[in-house]
């Protein structure tokens, strides 16, 4: 079991020296001529105007949060849909109802306007 | 068996197989850009790269150098840590998918069985959903250290809409784990010998597809780098090699997903198999290889024919049709195997 894990283990480290030698070796071999107005963030030209980490949409954090919601819903189908065959009628049962009052609350959230992008 | 030497010869065997491995993939996504250019390109009454060598063939080297010898621009007051951490999570993220996944049966080689994948998990579809959800910290935390607002908006967008698309794209596999009962790569190919998922599943694969062209960020779901309005998205304030592994990262993205619809959907590597024992072995390869390419190339053509949706379509289409879509096909689904089953 344990060991099926070992090649991940030496994959990913290969995978980890390959970005570091990568980014290190361009950082290494690259000029460097920093000037003011070229470590300037871009704006398309014109001087950066204010602080650029500002308030923004509250639907991504609505996003965000419907996400986890519902991918904990789907954390649970994929447990239940390996076992499923010796569930039969009764885990399709369980599972409709599971699903069932998760997709009454999908149906409020979209009557309350939280899918709606452009209000 | 049981001899000291044993645990070097499997430790040696795992090294070559995760050098083989990444060189091909390396190789391929660097190909998979030349290949998008070129594609599109003639698409658009181009002739895409052509100076570099033969057909442009040598277009991916000339670009690998040339990204290593610019300027590693580090703009003022980002946030360093992050900044340099984004593309690192992105690019390793990226690649570690690729550790799971199967690409033919196996081959024997002085009485050691080797398996056509670096290794299999029994949870290898879920190891593979994990890492690749695990890449939209990479956009995210791009977006946000850039200390630019073009950055910003780009990474803040391509973060809900990964997270929006990655439950349909969840959703659509669990149709496919009710037939098959594994989540097993392996085993889900070996149960598609004779009849592929696509036909017990067509719905389901319609929405993978979907939801995955989303997931890595693909025309008509480029939102991200929407070059009319963002500039270049969450890696507008990245240079050299940091944007290249974004860059590298995105690409192999697309090889993760088509690798997974052929496994998932296609039946893998099977394909017609005939000829001597090393053919036999290296057929199924090819198959696979094959419809990869296919996946691949449908890519492109998609690039190449859509016009990009507008911000708010993308989202109302992922929440509001392709999300209890995607629930109806698992209801349908189970009821379909719970029937068959009894």
């Amino acid at each position: 079991m344990i060991q099926d894990y070992l090649p991940i283990l030496i994959h990913m480290v290969i995978v980890v020296v390959l970005a570091l030698a990568l980014m290190g070796l361009s950082s290494w071999v690259g000029v460097r001529r920093p000037t003011r107005e070229k470590n300037a963030p871009y704006e398309c030209g014109i001087p950066p105007v204010g602080n650029a980490r500002e308030k923004f949409s509250i639907s991504f954090y609505l996003v965000g949060m419907l996400f986890i919601l519902f991918d904990v819903e789907v954390a649970f189908l994929f447990p239940w849909a390996v076992v499923y065959k010796s569930l039969k009628w009764f885990g399709f049962i369980e599972m409709f109802i599971f699903v069932g009052v998760l997709f009454a609350g999908y149906i409020y959230i979209w009557k309350k306007g939280a899918l709606d992008w452009s209000r | 068996m049981g001899t000291s030497s044993e645990p070097l010869i499997l430790t040696a065997i795992i090294l070559a197989k995760v050098a083989v491995v990444l060189l091909v993939f390396l190789t391929s996504v660097a190909y998979a850009v030349w290949l998008e250019r070129k594609v599109v390109a003639h698409i658009q009454s181009r002739w895409g790269p052509y100076l570099v060598g033969p057909h442009g063939l040598l277009q991916p080297v000339a670009d690998g150098l040339k990204f290593l010898f610019k300027e590693d621009i580090e703009p003022r007051e980002v946030d360093r840590l992050i900044y340099y951490l984004a593309p690192f999570v992105a690019f390793t993220m990226a690649f570690a998918s690729i550790a799971v996944i199967p690409f033919g049966e196996s081959i024997t080689i002085l009485g050691h069985k080797i398996n056509f994948e670096i290794t299999s998990l029994n949870v290898g579809l879920l190891f593979i959903l994990a890492v690749t959800s695990l890449g939209v910290y990479g956009i995210a935390l791009a977006g946000w250290s850039s200390n630019s607002k073009f950055p910003l908006f780009g990474g803040l967008r391509s973060s809900a809409q990964m997270i929006s698309y990655e439950l349909s794209l969840g959703l659509a596999l669990v149709g496919v784990v009710l037939i098959s009962g594994s989540l097993n790569l392996r085993e889900i190919v070996d149960q598609q010998q004779g009849l592929w998922n696509i036909v017990r599943q067509p719905l389901g694969f319609l929405l993978y597809i979907s939801a995955a062209i989303a997931e890595t960020n693909r025309t008509p779901f480029d939102l991200p780098e929407a070059e009319s309005e963002l500039v270049g998205g969450f890696h507008t304030e990245y240079s050299s090699y940091k944007f290249a592994m974004f860059f590298i990262a995105e690409y192999a993205n697309i090889f993760t997903v088509s690798c997974l619809a052929t496994l998932m959907f296609f039946g893998g590597w099977h394909g017609p198999v005939f000829g001597p024992h090393l053919l036999r072995a290296f057929l199924p390869v090819l198959w696979f290889g094959l419809k990869v390419f296919c996946f691949v190339f449908a890519y492109i053509w998609i690039r190449g024919t859509l016009p990009r949706f507008r911000y708010d379509q993308l989202m109302s289409f992922g929440w509001k049709f392709l999300l209890p879509l995607a629930l109806a096909n698992v209801l349908i689904t189970s009821f379909v195997v719970a029937w068959r089953a009894s």
